[in-house]
C-alpha cells in the first residue's frame, strides 16, 4: 500500500467537506495521513480519524490563518523531507490550489489539477482529468514522487468508517519570510442565501438573460423554489455577477435535483459543471443549443417571459 | 512601477477546440490574447497610469503568439517578451512556470500579474507556481488593488465575499474577469504597438533543459453523455409542463 497525504483544508476553524470527500477515496489508495493547519486542526482530527486517517498531522499556529499558501507551504515540505508520501491529494478549492502549486513548484514535481477521479496503476497513479473542453476525460499518469493531485469538489461522497487517529504534532517553525500576504480582514457579503453547492434546486443564466438587470428575475424563482442563483462563465467575464456564481470547470461543480438553465447554450466548460444534476430543464431561444440535447426537459422560447410567468405559477401552487 | 503581465495565445473560445495527435491541443484554430488576460494587461495599464512605471507582457507560445502580445502592446503596454522554442510544444503547468521565472527575473519587477486561469487549459496552477519559483508571495482571485506605497491591498475573491490582503511588493497577484473592464485599443495605440519591442527568447537563452514531463496523458476516453429528453416550443403551456417535472422531481 501507497502512503497517501490529504491535506484536510480548514475553513475558519472547521474542516471544509472537500477534505473528508478526499479522505473517501484516499482509504482505497493507500495508507492515509491527514495534514491539517490552523485553528481547529486539533478538534478536526478527530473527524479524519472516523473517516479513516491514520495519523493527523497537526499544527494550530495562526500563521497558516493569516497568511496566504506560505505556510502551508513550508508546513507540507518539511513534513515532507521527514517521510516522502507516494501520494498528496488536495481540494481543487481557492485556498488549496494555492499551497499545491507552490508546493509542486518547491518540489520540482509538477502536479495534476482538476481530476474527478484517481486510481493507483503499476505503483503510481492515474487521474481523470476532464479535458478537450470536457467532451473528454484524459487519463493522466504522474511521473514523479510524490503525485499531486487536484480534486474537484463533489467527485467523490464523503463516509465515516470508524477509526481513531494518532494525533501528531507537526514541528515547523514559520519564520518571518512566509508571513508575505496579510489577511487582514474577511468580508462576507452573501446574505442567508442557500449556498450554490448544496442547493437542491439551482438556476443559472447565461448570455441569453440579456444582461445584469434580468439576474433579478432568477432570484426571484430561486426565492420560490428555495434554491440558488448560478452563472456560466461568459457572463461572469462580463462582469455582470460575481466569480462565485459561476458554475463549470473553471467554476463550481453542482450536482442538484433539478438545474434550471436558462439562456446558457451549454458549452462543455458549463456541463461539465453541472451534468450530474439528477434532472435538467434549459429554458433557451435557440432550439439546436446543445444544452437542449442533454436537457430533460428543453423549451424554446422567451426565457424573460417564461421564468417570471413559471416564478408566478409556482408560488401559486405552494398557496 | 515595474509590472510584467502574463499573457498567452488562446484558441478563440467561441470556435470549436481541435486536437493535435499526440492529444495536445491544436493551437491551429484561430487565436486570441486570452480574454481573462486582457483584464490582466488593462489593470497593469491602469496601475502605471496611477502610479507611473512600465508594463512589459511575457507570453510563451509558437512564434504566431507575437500577435497576442501584439494586442496588449496597442492597448498600451510598454514592450513584449516572447518565449518560444519547438521544445516547449505541450509544456505542462510546472515546465511553462519554469520557463516564465526564468523570463521575467531578469526585470526584476516590482507586481506580476497574471490571469487566473487560462481558457484552454484551465489548469489554474501556473500563477501559484510562478510566484514560488520567484520566491515572491502570491495573493490570487484579485479583484481589486489598491497601491499605497510599496504595499498593494488586494480584495480577494472568496465564495462569500472577499479577503483584504495586504502584500508588499515584489508580489504576483491573479486576476479575476471582473478586476477591470478591458480598453479597446486606439488607431494610434495599434499604429504605435507596431514600433514596440517583443524580444524572442528560446529555452537555451533561459538556461532551462526541458525535462522529464511531470505528468504524461495515457489515453482518452469520451465523457459520459446525458439522453437528451424532449425539446417543446413554448406556445403558452411550456410553465405548466416545467410545473409537472418540478412536481415529480419533489420540488414544488
Amino acid at each position: 500500500m501507497g502512503k497517501v497525504w490529504v491535506y484536510a483544508e480548514l475553513h475558519q476553524g472547521s474542516l471544509t467537506p472537500t477534505a473528508l470527500e478526499l479522505m473517501a477515496k484516499a482509504r482505497e489508495l493507500g495508507d492515509v495521513e491527514a495534514i491539517a493547519l490552523g485553528a481547529g486542526a486539533r478538534a478536526a482530527a478527530a473527524t479524519l480519524g472516523k473517516h479513516g486517517a491514520k495519523v493527523v498531522h497537526v499544527n494550530e499556529d495562526a500563521a497558516f490563518d493569516d497568511f496566504i499558501a506560505e505556510p502551508a507551504t513550508d508546513a507540507l515540505a518539511s513534513l515532507h523531507q521527514e517521510q516522502a508520501p507516494d501520494l498528496i491529494l488536495f481540494g481543487f478549492t481557492p485556498d488549496s490550489r494555492d499551497v499545491a502549486g507552490r508546493l509542486a513548484a518547491r518540489l520540482e514535481v509538477g502536479l495534476i489539477s482538476n481530476a474527478g477521479d484517481i486510481a493507483a496503476k503499476d505503483g503510481g497513479f492515474v487521474a481523470k482529468v476532464p479535458y478537450f473542453g470536457g467532451a473528454k476525460l484524459a487519463s493522466m499518469k504522474a511521473n514523479k514522487k510524490p503525485a499531486i493531485v487536484l480534486v474537484r469538489p463533489k467527485s467523490f461522497e464523503a463516509k465515516e468508517v470508524g477509526g481513531t487517529a494518532e494525533v501528531k504534532d507537526l514541528k515547523v517553525t514559520i519564520d518571518a519570510g512566509s508571513k508575505r500576504a496579510h489577511v487582514t480582514e474577511r468580508v462576507v457579503e452573501a446574505s442567508e442565501k442557500v449556498k450554490l453547492e448544496d442547493a437542491r434546486v439551482v438556476i443559472s443564466g447565461g448570455r441569453g438573460m440579456g444582461g445584469p438587470d434580468n439576474f433579478p428575475l432568477l432570484e426571484d424563482l430561486a426565492s420560490a423554489l428555495g434554491g440558488a442563483v448560478g452563472a456560466s462563465r461568459a457572463v461572469v467575464d462580463a462582469g455582470w455577477v460575481p466569480y462565485s456564481m459561476q458554475v463549470g470547470q473553471t467554476g463550481k461543480s453542482v450536482r442538484p435535483g433539478v438545474y434550471i438553465a436558462v439562456g446558457i447554450s451549454g458549452a462543455m466548460q458549463h456541463t461539465v459543471g453541472m451534468k450530474a444534476s439528477k434532472v435538467i430543464i434549459a429554458i433557451n431561444k435557440d432550439a439546436e443549443a446543445p444544452i437542449m440535447k442533454m436537457a430533460d426537459l428543453g423549451v424554446v422560447g422567451d426565457a424573460l417571459k417564461i421564468v417570471p410567468a413559471l416564478t408566478a405559477a409556482v408560488k401559486a401552487k405552494k398557496r | 512601477m515595474k509590472i510584467v503581465v502574463t499573457v498567452k495565445q488562446v484558441p478563440d473560445p467561441n470556435s470549436n477546440l481541435g486536437l493535435e495527435a499526440d492529444n495536445t491541443l491544436s493551437r491551429e484554430k484561430e487565436a486570441v490574447l486570452d480574454p481573462g488576460d486582457e483584464c490582466g494587461v488593462e489593470e497593469g495599464l491602469q496601475l502605471k497610469e496611477a502610479h507611473g512605471g512600465e508594463v512589459i507582457l511575457v507570453s510563451m507560445g509558437p512564434e504566431r503568439a507575437k500577435d497576442a502580445i501584439r494586442k496588449g502592446l496597442s492597448m498600451g503596454a510598454d514592450r513584449g517578451v516572447l518565449i518560444t522554442d519547438p521544445q516547449l510544444a505541450g509544456a505542462d503547468a510546472l515546465l511553462t512556470a519554469r520557463a516564465l521565472a526564468a523570463a521575467i527575473k531578469p526585470e526584476a519587477p516590482d507586481l506580476v500579474i497574471c490571469g487566473t486561469e487560462s481558457y484552454d487549459g484551465s489548469t489554474g496552477m501556473v500563477p501559484p507556481m510562478l510566484a514560488e519559483l520567484l520566491g515572491i508571495p502570491q495573493v490570487t482571485f484579485a479583484k481589486k488593488v489598491e497601491v499605497d506605497g510599496s504595499t498593494l491591498k488586494v480584495h480577494r475573491q472568496t465564495a462569500d465575499g472577499y479577503q483584504l490582503v495586504e502584500v508588499s511588493t515584489p508580489a504576483l497577484i491573479s486576476v479575476t474577469a471582473g478586476i477591470a473592464e478591458p480598453r479597446y485599443a486606439s488607431l494610434k495605440g495599434i499604429m504605435a504597438a507596431r514600433s514596440k519591442e517583443i524580444k524572442p527568447v528560446g529555452l537555451g537563452d533561459l538556461g532551462i533543459e526541458k525535462g522529464q514531463p511531470a505528468e504524461t496523458i495515457e489515453g482518452l476516453t469520451d465523457a459520459e453523455t446525458r439522453k437528451a429528453g424532449s425539446v417543446i416550443q413554448d406556445d403558452g403551456t411550456a410553465v405548466d409542463r416545467i410545473i409537472q417535472v418540478l412536481v415529480e422531481a419533489k420540488v414544488v
